[in-house]
């Protein structure tokens, strides 16, 4: 059966189509999720494309926490279903308190748009279990405020429990810093993707669904969009993705 | 509602102590360039201005507190003043 995907489509999104060919080569059927609607539609996993979702205002991802289709995700995420927030959807996840942290702007002020190495740093996970192995893997980054940020606590917490799941690398392979070269942003840590404590709600800043073919120039993303639709086809299944603790954490404060 | 009463708001939101502002670093490092020194400490934030039609001054601050809290500013990385404006 072919694991159907929903991709929500706020006003400003703008990496939809991207997503819609990603899912498509990862062998997903995408499903798209108007903003106005609480119908997911029985999709059995979620994907937040990038884009600018109602102009960013205020801050990157607010306004579009508080929209109808969001009150849906949130509760289809604590039911244990699989989301995924790539680029301003990992910031409408962190607005939502969904994924731990905040996105600030970048260090350096500028929106960087460029190629980055991503260091996946777990391969058994919803999100990174179809990476294959632990190698920097090539994709583009294009965002104003992509810097991560989380207090002490939370931070502890994320390296504790394996909450960290991408981090950007140097060119010689090592974790880079916030003032290091291969850090886009300034991000702790070298953090570009974060999931929460149950494990099945994820987000990143770099865009794999925009690095799924040779003809883009790089492939190293598919693997990140076959993960979820493998987690997604699992999910429809069995009602439940392995590497997550949600169904001991139904039912507990949204 | 609109025979309530009309209470005008502005709230402050800045970034929190210890937060990188590289826009308020940005401003700072500018003002040598106009040949002003003895400024430092620069954080730029935002500023809200609202109407709220409430019963009474006290609840209408309830709805500008809440709203400050869960969707004008982001608890860990801002904080907020509610200014009264009369």
């Amino acid at each position: 059966m072919t694991a159907r995907v929903g991709i929500v489509l706020f006003p400003g999104s703008n990496r939809d189509i991207d997503a819609l060919n990603a899912l498509r080569v990862a062998g997903a059927e995408p499903v798209v999720l108007w903003h106005e609607s609480v119908d997911l539609e029985g999709v059995s996993a979620i994907l937040i494309p990038g884009g600018f979702a109602y102009g960013d205002y205020l801050r990157a991802g607010v306004i579009a926490r508080f929209s109808p289709v969001m009150r849906a995700v949130a509760s289809f995420a604590e039911a244990g279903g699989p989301v995924l927030g790539i680029c301003n959807g990992f910031q409408v996840l962190a607005e939502a308190r969904l994924v731990p942290g905040a996105l600030l702007r970048n260090r350096g002020l500028r929106f960087v748009c460029r190629e980055v190495a991503l260091l996946p740093e777990h391969l058994d996970t919803p999100f990174t279990r179809e990476v294959g192995a632990r190698r920097p893997l090539r994709m583009p980054v294009a965002h104003g405020e992509g810097c991560y940020y989380a207090d002490d606590a939370t931070l502890d917490a994320l390296e504790r429990d394996g909450g960290v799941l991408w981090r950007y690398a140097n060119p010689d392979g090592s974790v880079a810093g916030p003032d290091d070269p291969g850090n886009p942003n300034g991000s702790l840590c070298g953090i570009a993707g974060v999931r929460n404590a149950a494990g099945n709600v994820a987000g990143l800043m770099p865009h794999p669904e925009t690095a799924v073919e040779a003809i883009l120039g790089s492939d190293d993303g598919l693997g990140i969009i076959r993960s979820l639709v493998v987690s997604a086809a699992e999910y429809a299944a069995t009602g439940a993705v392995s590497g997550t603790s949600t169904r001991t954490l139904a039912g507990g404060a949204a | 509602m609109s025979e309530l009463p009309a209470y005008r708001f502005a709230v402050n939101v800045t970034p929190k102590p210890g937060i990188l502002d590289p826009q308020g670093r940005a401003v700072e490092k500018s003002l040598p360039h106009l040949g002003i020194a003895g400024v430092s400490d620069v954080r730029v934030g935002r500023r809200v201005e609202l109407t709220v039609r409430a019963a009474d001054a006290t609840a209408a601050r309830g709805v500008v507190d809440k709203l400050a809290s869960e969707l004008l500013s982001n608890p860990l990385m801002e904080l907020f003043d509610v200014e009264a404006l009369g």
